[in-house]
């Protein structure tokens, strides 16, 4: 049985027509592959749901990247879902945080982000397929890191709010084990990118 | 189709490279570019096939499901083509903006598997007139490097002889009612013989010669082409004219014989390829996304 696994392509595009005169306009198009899923999926974008990613990703970006810098500019995120096994936006928002940095595009922090959820007393991070469908409380977070500050929360179904504290410190605390692990990939790319330029 | 902005010398450099056979990347006017193919790629599906050609970059995933036959065809199974362009290809696909291909591109799909011999459907058959197997055949455009045509039949070729359909049994009880019954082991399935299934040829007119495997450069100079759809046995089963040009009946022939003998080295080629990755067995180890 192989792990389960959530793979993502994105694209950063920067720099186009439509725009705002003061700032940035990020635009975000989610789009998960018909295969994606355990259950064949119609239409891969243009349903509610990845219009409602799209939005999502989209408020997450910014409040991260620093649009003032890039006024009369929009910059396009696009993700593709190509296998889903729970946990997309967050794998989603991972994702498009090492490409908008790949393509060079400011940001104020990191941003990571992971589900939770609280199944018989006990917060659980980073659910997977099976464990969402099973219809418990889910927490979606992304957390810019350095700061503490959060850029997106939202939860699904009903959760005490005694509870809440420990699902969010959970999925904080899984949030930011990935900031650690996005840390050492970049920098090694940029060690590996300066060797290769000869500095 | 993505676009690619050509100045007027580029065009008559190319142009004039292929009439000596020399085309800008040093192939001649046959040569196919590298071609990477790599099958069961994604775990969520009955089958699946990426495959690279340069730039163009195709997913493909097969998801065998239960269903009912059509009513003209009770003994059989079918397939249902669908392609997404994905907007990471480029920009013009976002939103709808790829339907318009997606739809011509899985309506060709259409027409090439549109025979008795290309896929055994009777052997999807499960009960006559009431289940078979429907198999979903998904495209997906990851990156668009000319020759779509060409890399999304072999993807599906691929994807195809990946698949493993689960191994049923219809159970009848006294009154008359039908169970079906999945086999308890998960690797007891049917695979499909892809012996006959036909790989497309575009053949893109550049000047007075014909050029096979056109990047997107090469695309731009040409105004017509030929896709001409092969079996391994050489046998045509679909032949399409596409591009604003218009093309002699004389040049008509020769690209189709041109497109029969490169089907046929296609064809042995991704059959070597295909049994030296299953042969390697499970334990082969897969780039997947990370190549």
């Amino acid at each position: 049985m192989t792990p389960p696994q959530t793979h993502l392509i994105y694209v950063i595009r920067g720099s186009r027509a439509r725009a705002l005169p003061d700032r940035a306009l990020v635009n975000c198009q989610y789009s998960s592959a018909t295969f994606s899923t355990g259950e064949r999926k119609r239409r891969p974008h243009g349903d509610r749901k990845s219009c409602e990613m799209g939005l999502q990703l989209r408020q997450t970006f910014e409040a991260a990247i620093l649009t003032q810098l890039h006024p009369r500019s929009q910059i396009d995120i696009y993700v593709q879902v190509l296998q889903a096994d729970g946990g997309t936006y967050a794998a989603c928002v991972n994702a498009a945080t090492l490409a908008v940095m790949d393509a060079g595009i400011p940001m104020r922090d990191f941003v990571c982000a992971c589900s939770a959820g609280f199944v018989d007393g006990t917060a659980l991070a980073d659910l997977s397929h099976v464990e969402e469908a099973a219809g418990g409380p889910q927490l979606a977070l992304a957390l810019l890191p350095a700061s503490g500050q959060i850029a997106l929360l939202e939860m699904d179904a009903r959760l005490h709010e005694d509870h809440l504290e420990q699902v969010l410190e959970a999925a904080a605390r899984a949030a930011r084990d990935v900031h650690t692990l996005l840390d050492r990939v970049v920098r090694q790319h940029v060690h590996e990118a300066s060797i290769l330029l000869g500095d | 189709m993505a676009s690619v902005a050509l100045s007027e010398a580029e065009k008559v450099y190319i142009v004039h490279g292929v009439q000596e056979d020399l085309r800008v990347d040093g192939r001649g006017c046959e040569d196919y570019r590298c071609v990477d193919v790599e099958t069961d790629v994604v775990s969520n599906t009955s089958g699946s096939a990426r495959v690279k050609l340069g730039h163009t970059d195709i997913l493909v995933g097969v998801k065998a499901e239960m269903g009912t036959p059509k009513l003209e065809k009770p003994n059989e199974g079918y397939l249902e083509f669908f392609v997404d362009c994905s907007a990471n290809a480029t920009p013009e696909f976002e939103g709808r903006g790829g339907d318009d291909l997606g739809t011509e591109i899985a309506n060709t799909l259409y027409r090439i598997f549109n025979n008795k011999s290309s896929v055994d459907l009777k052997s999807l058959c499960i009960s006559p007139r009431e289940h078979c197997w429907i198999l979903y055949v998904d495209v997906l455009l990851l990156e668009c490097g000319g020759n779509l045509f060409d890399a999304i039949s072999i993807a599906v070729k691929a994807a195809l002889f990946n698949t493993r359909i689960p191994r049923v049994r219809v159970l009848e009880d006294e009154e008359g009612s039908k169970d079906i019954e999945l086999s308890d082991d998960p690797y007891d399935c049917i695979r499909l013989s892809v012996e006959n299934v036909p790989c497309i040829v575009t053949l893109c007119k550049i000047g007075y010669r014909h050029v096979v495997d056109a990047t997107l450069q090469e695309e731009a100079c040409s105004l017509a082409s030929l896709l001409v759809s092969v079996t391994s046995k050489g046998v045509v089963t679909c032949m399409r004219k596409v591009g604003k040009g218009s093309l002699d009946p004389e040049s008509i022939f020769e690209m189709m014989e041109t497109g029969k003998r490169m089907g046929k080295v296609l064809h042995t080629s991704l059959q070597n390829i295909l049994h030296k990755e299953e042969s390697l067995g499970p334990k082969r180890q897969k780039v997947g996304f990370l190549g």
